[in-house]
């Protein structure tokens, strides 16, 4: 099960995104609103550095002792009447929960928001039990309707503005109404409404399992992941097994960083946790419930200097500072996860063959990194991956060529020496007023959009020599 | 005080006006400087686009050519940070981790030197114009340099200082990053470009070559009346 979106080759993708204006447009406003929404509440807050290490501490503790915790989380939630399932592959999850699904005849199915089930394509695989499904967050809703992919992890339709929504409900769903925000959730809220009393299977995400009690904690603003929990009979956990936290004392500040650095907000409108399958004297929650965690390549980082990869809590606020983000929009990254932390995470789990560009489309500004709020060092995994890539021997012949050239260079005086030297007549040719406007080779690429100042005929080192004799003489 | 100037390949070759105004600073404000004449490269085109090995040649003779000096001092921010993480490069290198743990504490970019080594806040430069500052990335993300620079041009007499919009978004330099993906980092350009211009400023200043080789080259492109320099330039003036 391939991560990729779309068989295009990077590049195109990337053009693709640059041409689209209406995208650009809309994820550069939403850009600049959480970027200061995380700004003032990072403020607010106060010693904001002081959390984001906290935060950082918890999920290398936490992922340090993945084992235990995982352990501790499924005997919870089977002493809570749950079963638990953990699923090597996207395969053997999508079958789990397929049969799941088969042996309740369920007919129809309402999911709450969840990056992990986009990953392993779950969507897809439950077209064979013939149950409909319905997507509930609002935004995913919209992309269901369309049958487009999510751009960003938190808010999966950023590149669709109202007018665009309006037309896709009229479309879809015979909408007569305005491109008002308020008029629009107000139908899908109506639409979505008898979807949820009518479904047989409700299926959630994760954003923290609690280890101590087995509890799953979901974040919302829509308020539908609680529609999804209490209403259905039967209810699916689908969880990557990094999500675990190993009490509601790390969830709590685990919380306040991600609603924080996501959306810029101290708190959801909705933080729901529910445990397991309905108590004796509770009024809703599931009579049958099942917990997948799945794995799909997260194994992979364990022990490697890729680990930290796994310390992401989804608060996509280095999608929301990525100036490659904001030029090529997120479904140019061809993978479910998009920007800085898609370029490190999609890698890692799926591999680099269908993913080689993903670690060079980056200039590694570090905006990612100064913005993670567990301080995963993003940029510097990119580089990381790279070097891999390299290692892989799975770059162009001419750049191995160049990159020889640039070792042996940097790595003689000598021969660095000379090229001081040369520079200003080796590009010469080239050279008008002191500018090249269109250079070889290599400087193709740049000049084409963009002047390049020529060499002068006097290197910095041949002044300096120069001045220090005039000065002994 | 001595200090052993890091001209950086860039300005070396291309922009050798940038390390005699950081030598002269130097010289004004009371230190003796040399030049190593065995450095080389940081050797950062070659690790940041992932060529190891590569790159470590580089970083090995760059600790070769300054083992003696005192004091390091680089007129770029991404340079100077490529040799603080040599340790990091380094790291359970038996031969090299502890030069490089050397070189790394004694290098420091040329505002952050001024400010943070010699104390000094205010160079006595005048310099009229209007001017506005990029902040580069690998100046403020990498090395934490956000302050001194800021501080020195502040107190340049005659200067009109104007904050930069989005000062704190890439270039789009990154290095082999601009013509391994120019279509993205063409993008990224035309909007710092964008910026500098709404500033109305007739100079654009920052503390990295690289990054103003690349906005530099595309204002002159836009056919845009802004002057790219280097921030030696200004703390070296007395017009």
């Amino acid at each position: 099960m391939s991560l990729k979106l779309e068989d295009i080759p990077f590049d195109e993708g990337v053009q693709k995104g640059i041409e689209n204006d209406f995208m650009r447009q809309a994820v550069s406003e939403a850009q600049g609103r959480f970027r200061a929404g995380r700004l003032k509440q990072a403020q607010e807050l106060g010693n904001w550095e002081d959390w984001r290490k906290l935060g950082e501490e918890i999920r290398t503790h936490t992922v340090n002792h993945i084992d235990f915790y995982l352990q501790q989380l499924s005997e919870q939630v089977e002493k809570h009447g749950g079963h638990v399932y953990f699923a090597e592959t996207a395969e053997e999850a999508n079958s789990y929960i397929k049969q799941v699904i088969q042996t309740k005849n369920a007919k129809k199915i309402v999911k709450s928001k969840s990056m992990v089930t986009e990953e392993i394509g779950l969507n897809d695989a439950l077209t064979e039990t013939g149950a409909e499904v319905v997507e509930s967050d609002l935004g995913e809703w919209i992309l269901q309707l369309e049958g487009d992919h999510p751009s960003h992890i938190v808010t999966p339709a950023l590149h669709k503005n109202r007018e665009q929504i309006r037309e896709t409900f009229a479309k879809k769903r015979g909408y007569t109404g305005s491109s008002e925000p308020e008029e629009l959730a107000a139908f899908a809220r109506k639409q979505l409404r008898s979807d949820f009393l009518q479904a047989d299977v409700g299926i959630t995400g994760c954003n923290f399992a609690i280890a101590e009690s087995g509890t799953i904690t979901l974040v919302t603003n829509e308020g539908n992941a609680d529609m999804v929990w209490t209403v259905p009979d039967t209810l699916i956990t689908v969880m990557g097994m990094e999500r675990v936290v190993p009490t509601w004392e790390e969830m709590e500040v685990l919380v306040g960083l991600l609603t924080r650095s996501a959306v810029g907000q101290k708190l959801t409108s909705y933080i729901t946790a529910y445990t397991g399958c309905r108590g004796e004297d509770e009024i809703d929650g599931p009579n049958d419930y099942h917990l997948v965690i799945v794995d799909n390549g997260r194994s992979n980082a364990l022990g490697t200097e890729f680990q930290a990869a796994l310390h992401c809590i989804r608060c996509g606020s280095c999608m929301n500072v990525c100036p490659v983000y904001r030029h090529i929009g997120g479904h140019a990254y061809n993978s479910v996860y998009p920007g800085p932390i898609g370029a490190v995470l999609t890698p890692v789990l799926d591999g680099y063959d269908d993913h080689k560009d993903l670690p060079f489309a980056s200039s590694l500004c570090g905006a990612c990194t100064e913005a993670c709020p567990v301080k995963i060092p993003l940029h510097e995994m990119l580089v990381l991956h790279r070097q891999k890539i390299v290692e892989n021997g799975d770059t162009p012949f001419a750049e191995k060529m160049m990159m020889k050239g640039v070792g042996m260079w940097g790595g003689s005086p000598f021969v660095y020496k000379m090229s001081t030297k040369l520079a200003h007549s080796a590009l010469k040719p080239w050279t008008k007023d002191e500018t090249i406007e269109n250079g070889p080779g290599p400087l193709k690429a740049w000049t084409q959009v963009r002047d390049l100042s020529a060499p002068p005929k006097q290197s910095f080192r041949s002044w300096f020599e120069n001045r220090k004799k005039d000065g002994e003489n | 005080m001595k200090v052993s100037l890091f001209i950086t390949c860039l300005s070396d070759i291309m922009f050798p006006n940038v390390g005699k105004n950081a030598v002269e600073i130097l010289e004004r404000l009371g230190c003796e400087v040399d030049f190593p004449t065995l450095q080389t490269c940081c050797g950062q085109p070659a690790y940041n686009s992932g060529y190891l090995e590569e790159a470590k040649g580089s970083m090995k003779q760059m600790m070769r050519a300054f083992k003696g000096a005192e004091y390091v001092v680089g007129p770029s921010g991404s340079c100077v940070g490529m040799i603080r993480e040599y340790p990091h490069v380094f790291h359970g290198d038996p031969e090299w981790e502890k030069p490089a743990q050397e070189l790394a504490a004694k290098t420091f970019e040329l505002t952050q030197f001024i400010v943070d080594v010699l104390g000094v806040k205010d160079v006595g430069s005048t310099f009229k114009g209007k001017v506005t500052y990029h902040p580069s990335c690998h100046m403020t993300r990498i090395l934490g340099v956000k302050d001194a620079p800021k501080i020195l041009l502040q107190n340049v007499k005659g200067i009109e200082f104007v904050e930069l919009p989005s000062g704190e978004d890439c270039c789009g330099f990154g290095g082999t990053f601009s013509v391994k993906k120019p279509e993205i980092s063409a993008e990224m350009v035309k909007e710092k470009s964008r910026h500098v211009t709404e500033t109305g400023a007739e100079y654009l200043v920052g503390g990295d070559m690289g990054c103003l080789m690349n906005i530099g080259g595309r204002m002159q492109r836009e056919g845009k009346n802004v002057k790219v320099i280097h921030i030696s330039e200004i703390l070296n003036t007395h017009n």
